[in-house]
């Protein structure tokens, strides 16, 4: 008899280490990253064959792949870190739109390629610092999927900063796409930073990074560049909330629909 | 005939990459670890890109090759860190490249957040000329960036720097 498989035992081994309360709050705390690398790569994704020029609909594509890769770790992990049988498809395919634990950023839509490139930018500025914190998790197998991915992140903030400055700085009319496009998204940077309880109770066992410190690192990489690009922020801005605790914009049903048309029309379709 | 490991790592020769078919899944530097206990071979596979398509086809690939040469137990382990980088690409696999008309990776992108940085010089594969320019970061595939040489007008692909 023939037996080969994908050796999973590596990571089975590794979460023995956690107490079942641990297990259950990483498993909500690696599913929420998940989501959030999900429903990004799912949009870039969206881009795909509509991008203003080839070049730039390739790196959407590129970009959205990375996510997808990044988002396949989590998911195979909070599989794992559940031990329900459930898999990492049944977790990114079959649940419902309260479940999805992503911050409303990413769930925003396309809009115009300044748009995305901002809502972009606001990401990668946050997701490059804190892949290179989650580095320093005192969860091994987190800061090797950090590890990882921060790798292909450093691409994706130099080409999403460039953009922001080419565009800010260009023409008159890219110029007022870019300022409309900070007034439409930049309401959605701060929950980013907005720690939830299982974050909070994460950062105080070393295994999550301490969200406020990602604050200033944010801060301040995002208004060099935004200088450089001739933008300004918003004096006072309301920063919505709610993605991480399930509690999503409306833009988040269609988005799932999309998502999970193949599975829900054909349940446990593989390729 | 007693089978080592190190008949199976040339088995593993043999095994190509799907995207990139010069290059062997040991050339490419994505086998970590080949083990051999009694009948059973363990192998310790890292994935280039996180979201690389070609990682599922690599392992089937793999399973495949084994198979053929009478190893019916084999496990697949895949390893995250450290992670994979360019620098292990054989210097052989340099070579096919550049004959299969790849660009090799030379060095890495200046710091990622130092914008608009000078880029590495890349040599044309097609002319030699080192008169290039980036069209785009993102190239064909996850581990390509997109040049054209201003010497013979060509573009090519050049299988940037990770690490």
């Amino acid at each position: 008899m023939i037996q080969t498989e994908i050796n999973h035992e590596s990571v089975r081994e590794h979460i023995q280490q956690f107490s079942a309360e641990t297990r259950a709050q990483l498993f909500q705390y690696v599913l929420q990253l998940a989501d959030t690398s999900l429903m990004l790569s799912h949009r870039l994704a969206e881009w795909c064959g509509h991008g203003p020029i080839l070049e730039q609909d390739i790196a959407m594509s590129n970009i959205s792949l990375d996510l997808l890769g990044e988002t396949r770790s989590y998911f195979q992990y909070a599989a794992e870190l559940e031990g329900k049988g459930r898999t990492e498809d049944d977790l990114a395919y079959l649940r419902v739109a309260t479940e999805y634990k992503n911050p409303l950023l990413v769930e925003q839509p396309n809009g115009n390629f300044a748009d995305t490139i901002l809502r972009q930018f606001i990401f990668d500025s946050y997701h490059f610092h804190f892949l290179k914190e989650l580095q320093k998790s005192s969860d091994k197998h987190l800061a090797a999927i950090a590890e990882k991915s921060f790798k292909e992140a450093s691409y994706h903030i130099k080409w999403s900063s460039e953009w922001v400055i080419r565009l800010g700085d260009g023409t008159d009319e890219s110029h007022a796409k870019m300022e409309a496009a900070i007034k439409n998204l930049w309401q959605y940077s701060g929950e980013l930073f907005m720690p939830t309880e299982t974050e909070n109770l994460l950062k105080e066992a070393g295994i999550a990074p301490d969200l406020s410190v990602l604050k200033t690192q944010f801060d301040e990489y995002a208004a060099n560049v935004l200088k450089e690009a001739t933008l300004e922020l918003p004096e006072k801005v309301f920063m919505h909330k709610g993605g991480k605790l399930g509690i999503h914009s409306e833009h988040l049903g269609f988005l799932l629909s999309d998502l999970q048309y193949m599975q829900r029309t054909y349940p446990g379709l593989q390729w | 005939m007693v089978v080592t490991e190190e008949n199976i790592w040339q088995f593993l020769e043999e095994v190509s990459d799907p995207e990139v078919p010069v290059l062997s899944v040991v050339d490419l530097g994505v086998i970590r670890r080949v083990k051999l206990e009694g009948d059973v071979v363990f192998i310790t596979i890292t994935p280039t890109y996180s979201g690389c398509p070609a990682m599922g086809t690599i392992e089937a690939d793999i399973f495949k090759k084994l198979e053929e040469e009478g190893f019916l137990k084999v496990k697949i382990d895949m390893q995250l860190s450290p992670a994979w980088t360019t620098d292990w690409l054989s210097e052989n696999g340099k070579k096919k490249l550049l004959e299969y008309g790849i660009a090799p990776p030379v060095e890495s992108i200046a710091s990622p957040t130092a914008l608009f940085g000078k880029e590495p010089q890349i040599a044309c594969p097609q002319c030699g000329s080192k008169d290039t320019k980036l069209v785009s970061q993102f190239g064909s595939t996850a581990c390509k960036a997109l040049y054209t040489c201003n010497s013979c007008l060509e573009p090519f692909d050049y299988f940037k720097c990770l690490n």
